[in-house]
């Protein structure tokens, strides 16, 4: 189960993930994440903070945009995880290929940064 | 067999009771007419023709009745045949009279009576094969209780040769009233004629001429017979007279009504021949339309049929089948593809909404709006949609060059037709998703057999260390990995991993991780390095969103250090003898695939660490902090720690049961959603 929505904020596209991302729906993540790169948004922030769960095929479609983003210049921030997903995200050393905000506020700051 | 002798056996009794009437009859005929007391007893012939009318009876009714190749064609031509043949030589009979003159011997009595026994026996044979031919058209489609009303007028028939068989004086009364019900009963069982319905135009036609032929061969039959009779009663009327023969009479009157009243029913269903015919090839067409995914294999064959079976019932002067699934798709009869578009774009423009598009929800007579496009030849236009498990998928459209040209029911059938077609696409998608499934199936069979291959059968074992593994896959085939190599005599290599993605692809990645393990940890390199290589060799087959975690030990048994190097795999779980500690390594790692360039090596690290007696290693996959019980509450990593802290005393085997039935107690199930591996080892 898992719901995705979209808005923009000051040049930056927010996807807010509600839910858990399994097998299935990391589909739609993986979809609403490329719609966004299509739109030409160079900074996408990921709201994490209704991310109940994450499997491994969900972490995978977050992987997978790594080099693309590299490629086009596109910053993409994470924040709001649970300590259970930002752990996840740990293990598998995933912090350290994305960038991963404590909150909304952090996450602006870092993508401006990036976006110099 | 024993029907086949049994026919030539009543042949055989026919031919000889039919001698025998000849011979019985002529003598006493001979000896009444030169006035001699006969020494035959007058009753004989009659006798013996009854029992000639009985052999005929049953000779036809085994010849025709069991003959279930006739159609009603065959039946009239038979009837026909044997009255041409009767005819013919009763003919003939007639030609060698005429040429032998009017001699002594053609006007003798004994003459003309042969001549008549042979004509009454072409006759009764004549008309006991009409009588069994009947009787087949007649309980065509019967029903209990006209099956009881022919027995008892068959039955009747066959009782009343009794009267004729022996010398019961001629009573007239009896005769008539005998003769009326049996005309009777015969004029109500000719009511039956259902079987005319089920011939085709052509055959109505040959029934036609076949039953006039046949009703003339009657007419011709019953007036020489009469005609000879009458000749040789008036010399004497000591003879087989047939017109005082009840069972004859009713036949000759109940054979020639029947032909009658075929031939005129025949006659008067000619126009409406077509409209039967046409109902019959409706349902032909919507037979094949269901049937054809079971013979046919395509989605297409079906459009084809439906475009045929539509047009072929209406009288449709053109037709076109648009589809609008994935591929888009125009089936045309009679029309070329610009016409039928230059159609639709015309009908788009008209003040209706969804003309011949996905929105239109019913069949629609569009015919009004055809009269404003000049340049098409079609005056009447009919549009049905095609569903899909209620998803439109079509549009069939039928035309006429002929205004008003589809009434209501012409409407109700190709809708019927749709419908049918949509029904049959969706049973073949069906099928094919079950198909499909199927295969799915075997496939995952298939990768659980080779996972299970990949998987060491004996792990390595030393003073050391003792190691317990067990893996164990969800219905679904994950990748989870774990392998042991001795390098040299004090260096032993482990490995746990596991493939993210299920099915045969990740079977597929674990048996390359096989590979990749056995090659490069034979060489005893830093365990950082052998991730670093192991992600260049990997990063090229795995695809994208895919990788695999991964940790690799190398154990120095002398030296008692591990140095290892963790890639994205759930971190070690560490219990210490000397401290009495059990926690988690912390370090970082990147997971293989995740990084596809050299940079991955800047991501791992290799750590050290002592081990000692009493120590226990655990490994694991994310299958055991990742179950969930009832409740939605993960495993987790303190319920892990929790087992060890209790367990740790124990063996490696020990403690692996003891990790699993907890976890099985947790979850509360008998199965588990992932894979889960446990790798435990405890030094010695």
């Amino acid at each position: 189960m898992i719901h995705i929505k979209r808005l923009q904020e000051d040049g930056a596209d927010v996807i807010a993930i509600i839910g858990e991302i399994d097998a299935s729906s990391s589909i739609e993540l993986d979809l609403a994440i490329a719609k966004s790169v299509g739109e030409g948004y160079v900074k996408i922030l990921v709201d994490c903070s209704a991310l109940e769960y994450i499997s491994s095929a969900g972490l995978g479609v977050f992987m997978s945009y790594i080099d693309e983003f590299k490629d086009k210049k596109i910053s993409m921030v994470l924040y709001g995880l649970s300590d259970k997903v930002a752990n996840t995200f740990q293990i598998l050393g995933l912090n350290e290929l994305l960038h991963i905000a404590k909150d909304k506020s952090e996450a602006k700051a870092i993508i401006n940064e990036l976006q110099v | 067999m024993r029907a086949k002798a049994m026919i030539r056996l009543l042949f055989t009794m026919g031919a000889i009771t039919w001698l025998g009437l000849v011979f019985t009859d002529i003598s006493i005929l001979f000896s009444t007419v030169n006035n001699i007391e006969p020494d035959i007893p007058t009753w004989l012939p009659k006798l013996l023709l009854n029992l000639f009318i009985l052999s005929l009876f049953y000779y036809y009714k085994l010849k025709i009745e069991r003959d279930e190749v006739l159609n009603f064609i065959d039946l009239l031509w038979r009837v026909f045949a044997t009255g041409l043949i009767a005819t013919v030589i009763s003919l003939a009979l007639r030609l060698v009279s005429y040429l032998l003159g009017n001699t002594k011997l053609t006007g003798h009595v004994v003459y003309i009576d042969l001549i008549y026994l042979i004509n009454v026996g072409l006759m009764i044979s004549f008309l006991t094969m009409a009588f069994t031919a009947w009787k087949r058209l007649i309980l065509y489609q019967k029903s209990k209780w006209l099956l009881r009303f022919w027995s008892f007028f068959e039955y009747g028939l066959l009782i009343s040769l009794l009267y004729n068989a022996f010398n019961f004086p001629y009573v007239e009364s009896v005769y008539i009233t005998l003769f009326v019900a049996f005309l009777i009963a015969g004029l109500v069982l000719s009511g039956n004629m259902k079987w005319v319905a089920y011939l085709n135009f052509r055959q109505k036609w040959t029934g036609l001429l076949l039953l006039l032929l046949t009703i003339f061969y009657l007419l011709y039959g019953f007036y020489t017979n009469s005609s000879y009779a009458s000749t040789i009663s008036s010399t004497s009327a000591n003879f087989a007279d047939y017109r005082y023969h009840i069972f004859i009479m009713s036949l000759i009157a109940f054979v020639t009504i029947y032909s009658i009243f075929s031939f005129l029913v025949i006659l008067f269903n000619l126009p409406t021949t077509s409209v039967f015919e046409q109902k019959l090839e409706e349902v032909v067409n919507f037979q094949r339309i269901s049937q054809s995914i079971q013979t046919e294999q395509s989605e297409e064959s079906v459009y084809n049929i439906l475009l045929e079976t539509s047009v072929s019932t209406v009288f449709a002067d053109a037709a076109w089948l648009e589809i609008n699934t994935s591929e888009k798709k125009l089936y045309t009869y009679n029309i070329t593809e610009k016409e039928a578009r230059d159609i639709i774009e015309h009908l788009s423009h008209q003040p209706v909404r969804g003309i011949l598009d996905q929105g239109t929800d019913k069949t629609r007579n569009l015919s009004k709006y055809l009269a404003t496009l000049k340049s098409s030849r079609f005056r009447s236009i009919l549009a049905f949609p095609i569903y899909v498990k209620n998803e439109n998928i079509g549009m069939l459209a039928l035309l006429k060059e002929l205004p008003e040209g589809f009434n209501r029911e012409m409407t109700k059938i190709v809708s019927a037709f749709s419908n049918q077609a949509g029904i049959s696409i969706e049973n073949f998608r069906l099928m094919e998703e079950a198909l499909q499934n199927e295969r799915y199936k075997e496939e995952l069979k298939i990768a659980k057999t080779v996972q299970k291959s990949l998987l060491p059968e004996i792990l390595e074992r030393d003073e050391e260390f003792e190691i317990a593994a067990f893996s164990e896959s969800a219905d679904e085939v994950g990748g989870d990995y774990y392998d042991t190599l001795r390098i040299s005599g004090e260096m032993v290599a482990l490995i746990i991993a596991d493939v993210s993605g299920k099915g045969t692809t990740a079977a597929f990645h674990m048996s390359q991780m096989k590979g990749i393990f056995h090659s490069l940890a034979q060489d005893c390199i830093e365990p950082s390095e052998f991730m670093a290589r192991a992600n260049q060799a990997l990063v090229n087959c795995l695809e994208r969103g895919s990788f695999i975690s991964a940790i690799i030990f190398l154990i120095n048994t002398k030296t008692k250090l591990i140095r290892y190097s963790r890639a994205g795999h759930c971190p070690v779980l560490y219990y210490k003898a000397a401290s009495d500690t059990v926690e988690y390594f912390k370090d970082k790692g990147v997971a293989l695939g995740m990084v596809r360039n050299s940079s991955y090596r800047n991501f791992m690290q290799t750590s050290e660490f002592a081990f000692a007696k009493g120590d226990v290693m655990v490994l694991y996959t994310d299958g055991i902090t990742e179950a969930k019980n009832a409740k939605g509450e993960e495993f987790g990593y303190i319920r892990l720690s929790d087992i060890l802290e209790t367990a740790k005393k124990l063996s490696s085997r020990e403690i692996q049961d003891h990790i699993i039935s907890s976890l099985y107690q947790f979850s509360e199930s008998e199965s588990l959603d992932d894979d889960y591996t446990t790798m435990i080892v405890k030094f010695n």
